[in-house]
């Protein structure tokens, strides 16, 4: 693999996409991942501040008395978790650090929540970007303590006298350990060290000593008078801890088929060596003598999120109605602070029916040629706009499809980069730098047969829409 | 003309076309593809999405704990269709009641599930994915379905359809997937396009894994799409379907059966039913829009003798609480019941006693029979499938069919 093709790898995985820029001049590879990582510690993304929370809570809600206003202020509430949705998204496309936030994205799958309250979700957030690629103990602890994690998995109702094992079972199944490598009997006495972990009314965490059972604990082989840290700190210390997630992150980063068993267990041994260290494990997969051959390319589906985001940043490109960025995220089944469930997203070949398939090879015309393109949401998909309990009133109506909007692209920059380029070269050049992997000449031919030859600049957006559509560009 | 004739022609009009093209070109895998299974059965599921309330439905109009419960959202006796002494049903289903009259339909009531989840998202998954509350399943329990019936051909392309442009979690296999089509002429158009289909002909052979899997998607969903389309074309409907999205739909699941297509499996949604506020207005609105499109649906099947072959089933990832809230609704519950309209049933009538309005649990109806036991009835009794692979688990089966 030339240095061109391995500057396009490494920023399709670790980021959205090569821009024509890096393309033009690639990096050695040691280079171009010192420079993926940034220097501080991001800043948060905020819709909402402290203030505006505690004068819009649930809590402020139930004594304001005119019931138009408690209305208006609910739908308000439901427009900033759209809000949050389309601020995230334009991080993403807007970033210089694309490591960070595509990181960040997969640590809001493995922690997923779906509570439908914006601050809950934007403080979650937050502790997961500021983590992202810092210390996985201190992600767990941040995580485990947030108020939108706490509430999804009921651990307010955890108590001494009732205890809810939701928080405990997921802690392991989900974050820690996977499936297998604990008992029901750990889940239960796990559940007991986490009664008392609670949040108040502004999502701060709090630690209700009454609810607590302090008693001893038997978990893991270990016994003590265990409390929440302590139990966070035993599945930390486990080896297994340190597989599951390394194996994950293979999967995001790396490969949606088979796991290299051995390459895993590498990066896992050092990942636990290194205290979990998150930029450690990715540098050294970035930095891999495997990570650069031939079966590592196309071996990814590209996320739904990946995929808009990627067109946004090589083409800049402003959507006539903003719904857009929300509808498609909708419908192509990953709507960022909706997980399907407590797993997250489960990614690879399961982001593809016929369906969404022709939906993701229809997006290029309709954001670039305005070509229409309706499509319904599902009820379901609909309902997930509203609030938690926000009511449904008796007049809703079915939800209607949706157009994808027109996006107003800007092709300035990149019509200059292909003029360059001899006429004859074009289709070869266009497909190396949009594709995952080589195209065959037939394939070739059979593209510039459909493409629109009127003028240079036509020639090169049709040459561009065409192999966006083309299957290959799902892949990365 | 005859519908027979009509196919005939359609057919002949196909297989003429085709000896044209060249083999590698042939995007029309459903002809390799056999028929699922010789007795020609069909099911026709219809989701209730957002939880409907059960004890409106079917109606316990004695019972003086039911109207104490819901003083006001109470259905009066004087207002519910009768159908037993005890028990009458929903007014806005005039339809069901009829078909109910004639024998044609099986209420199965108290159905739900151990461990009860309240959230919309995960009940509806833990009914689609056919698992356990403790389970977290990713494909269908009807995906699993088409896996295990389609062992040797290509699955799935038209076996089963979704009627909706997204595909639910219920028809997603592990090897393959249903397909979704709302609007059979633009899903055509969409995926027939000229650039499409010359993609669906692309030879594989040297493509990565995913490049392949992607390329056999495109390929199965044109030749589906061309076959559903086709289908389309054989038999239009004299019924008079309702002009509502749940009318249109059940319009092209009636025409697609009524023209013989080869489909076993189809997929529809309607709602929502989360009736938290005024519940009657919209729980009646929404029943009487289902009502008139079951009303021309099985118009359209009686008249074409397919009645005896069609198993409607409708279902809701949760009944609502007993008692109604402050604002004429009621809150997200636990179990409900689920209704099986068919010519060619087994045992019409109310399968079984209405769940206990005195022995609840937290306010709560207590569920009296697993909604697996009813997949796996379907599953082996109608669909000649089997149930235990599906399902993981070997469920009791109910005898309505």
């Amino acid at each position: 693999m030339d240095l061109q093709q391995q500057n396009k790898l490494l920023y399709a995985r670790a980021g959205f996409g090569i821009s024509l820029g890096d393309y033009t001049n690639p990096q050695p590879v040691d280079q171009a991942v010192d420079r993926l990582f940034p220097k501080a510690v991001p800043g948060a993304l905020e819709m909402i501040t402290d203030q505006e929370w505690a004068n819009n809570s649930p809590n402020a809600l139930k004594e304001m008395d005119d019931d138009t206003e408690r209305k208006e202020m609910r739908k308000a509430f439901n427009q900033r978790t759209k809000d949050m949705n389309l601020l995230w998204v334009q991080a993403m496309v807007d970033t210089s650090f694309p490591l960070l936030e595509k990181t960040a994205l997969f640590w809001r799958g493995h922690f997923a929540t779906r509570i439908n309250n914006p601050y809950y979700d934007q403080k979650l957030l937050d502790a997961i970007r500021k983590n992202a690629l810092g210390n996985f103990g201190d992600m767990l602890r941040a995580v485990s303590r947030s108020s939108a994690m706490l509430e999804f998995l009921n651990n307010r109702q955890n108590k001494k006298q009732h205890p809810n094992e939701n928080f405990a079972r997921e802690v392991m199944e989900l974050f820690t350990l996977g499936r297998g490598h604990y008992t029901e009997d750990d889940i239960k006495e796990a559940a007991r060290a986490f009664t008392g972990w609670s949040f108040d009314g502004n999502g701060n965490f709090i630690f209700r000593q009454k609810q607590h059972d302090a008693g001893e604990k038997k978990f893991l082989g270990k016994s003590g008078n265990f409390d929440g840290d302590d139990i966070l700190n035993i599945l930390l210390e486990q080896k297994q801890t340190a597989g599951f997630i390394t194996q994950k992150i293979y999967r995001y980063f790396v490969s949606d088929e088979k796991i290299d068993e051995k390459r895993v267990k590498k990066l896992a041994a050092d990942f636990y060596e290194s205290k979990y260290d998150i930029a450690g494990l990715l540098r050294s997969i970035f930095t891999a003598e495997w990570f650069y051959k031939d079966d590592i390319l196309s071996a990814k589906i590209k996320s739904p999120v990946e995929l808009l985001v990627g067109y946004q940043r090589m083409i800049p490109m402003q959507f006539a109605d903003h719904k857009t960025v929300l509808n498609v995220q909708r419908v192509l089944g990953q709507y960022l602070f909706n997980p399907p469930g407590v797993a997250g997203w489960p990614g690879g070949a399961n982001w593809i029916d016929s369906s969404s398939l022709v939906t993701r090879m229809r997006l290029p015309e309709a954001f670039f040629k305005s070509k229409e393109l309706d499509l319904s949401l599902k009820e379901s998909d609909a309902e997930m706009a509203e609030a938690h309990h926000e009511p449904v009133t008796a007049d809703s109506q079915p939800a209607k499809p949706f157009r994808v909007g027109r996006a107003d692209a800007d092709w300035s920059a990149y019509l200059a980069h292909w003029k360059e380029y001899k006429e004859e070269e074009l289709p070869q050049a266009i497909a190396a730098y949009l594709l995952p992997g080589p195209l065959s000449r037939q394939q070739i031919s059979q593209v510039v047969s459909f493409a629109d030859k009127d003028s240079i600049e036509e020639y090169i957006k049709s040459l561009t829409i065409l192999f966006m559509e083309l299957p290959e560009f799902q892949l990365t | 003309m005859s519908i027979s004739r009509r196919k005939f022609i359609q057919l002949s009009s196909l297989a003429s076309a085709s000896l044209m093209v060249p083999e590698f070109l042939k995007g029309f895998e459903y002809r390799q593809a056999p028929i699922l299974n010789k007795s020609n059965k069909v099911l026709v599921v219809v989701q209730l999405s957002g939880g409907n309330d059960g004890l409106n439905t079917i109606i316990p109009y004695r019972n003086d704990i039911y109207y104490k419960s819901r003083p006001l959202i109470g259905i009066k006796r004087e207002n519910a269709l009768s159908l037993t002494d005890d028990i009458g049903i929903n007014p806005s289903l005039k339809t069901v009641k009829q078909l109910y009259d004639e024998g044609h339909v099986s209420v199965i009531n108290g159905v739900g599930y151990p461990h009860p989840d309240r959230s919309h998202f995960r009940s509806m998954d833990i009914w689609q994915s056919g698992s356990t509350a403790g389970d977290i399943v990713t494909s269908g329990w009807l995906g699993r379905y088409l896996d295990h019936a389609c062992d040797d051909c290509n699955p799935h392309n038209a076996m089963a359809i979704e009627v909706d442009d997204t595909l639910s979690l219920a028809m997603k296999g592990e090897q393959g997937n249903a397909i979704a089509v709302r609007d059979i002429n633009r899903f055509h158009q969409a995926a027939t396009n000229p650039y499409f289909k010359k993609l669906s002909a692309h030879d594989d052979e040297h493509d990565t894994n995913l490049a392949a899997y992607l390329y056999k998607t495109v390929r199965q969903t044109v030749s589906a799409a061309d076959y559903i389309y086709d289908q389309s074309k054989i038999y239009s409907s004299t019924q008079s379907y309702p002009d509502s999205q749940i009318g249109k739909r059940m319009k092209t699941i009636g025409s697609l059966i009524v023209s013989g297509s080869e489909t076993q499996v189809y997929y529809v949604s309607h709602g929502s039913f989360d009736t938290h506020v005024n519940q009657a207005d919209r729980q009646n609105r929404l029943f009487e829009q289902l009502d008139t499109a079951l009303a021309a649906l099985v118009g359209d099947l009686k008249q074409s003798g397919r009645f005896n072959d069609v198993l409607i089933m409708t279902f809701s990832e949760f009944g609502r609480r007993v008692s109604q809230n402050a604002s004429n609704g009621t809150d997200h519950g636990t179990a409900g019941n689920m209704f099986f309209i068919s010519g060619g049933l087994r045992k019409p009538g109310l399968y079984n006693d209405l769940p206990s309005l005195s022995d609840l649990d937290n306010g709560d109806l207590v569920y009296g029979t697993d909604f697996k036991q009813v997949y796996a009835t379907v599953l082996d009794n109608w669909l000649q499938a089997n149930s235990q692979d599906i399902l993981r688990m070997k469920y009791e089966h109910l005898s309505f069919i």
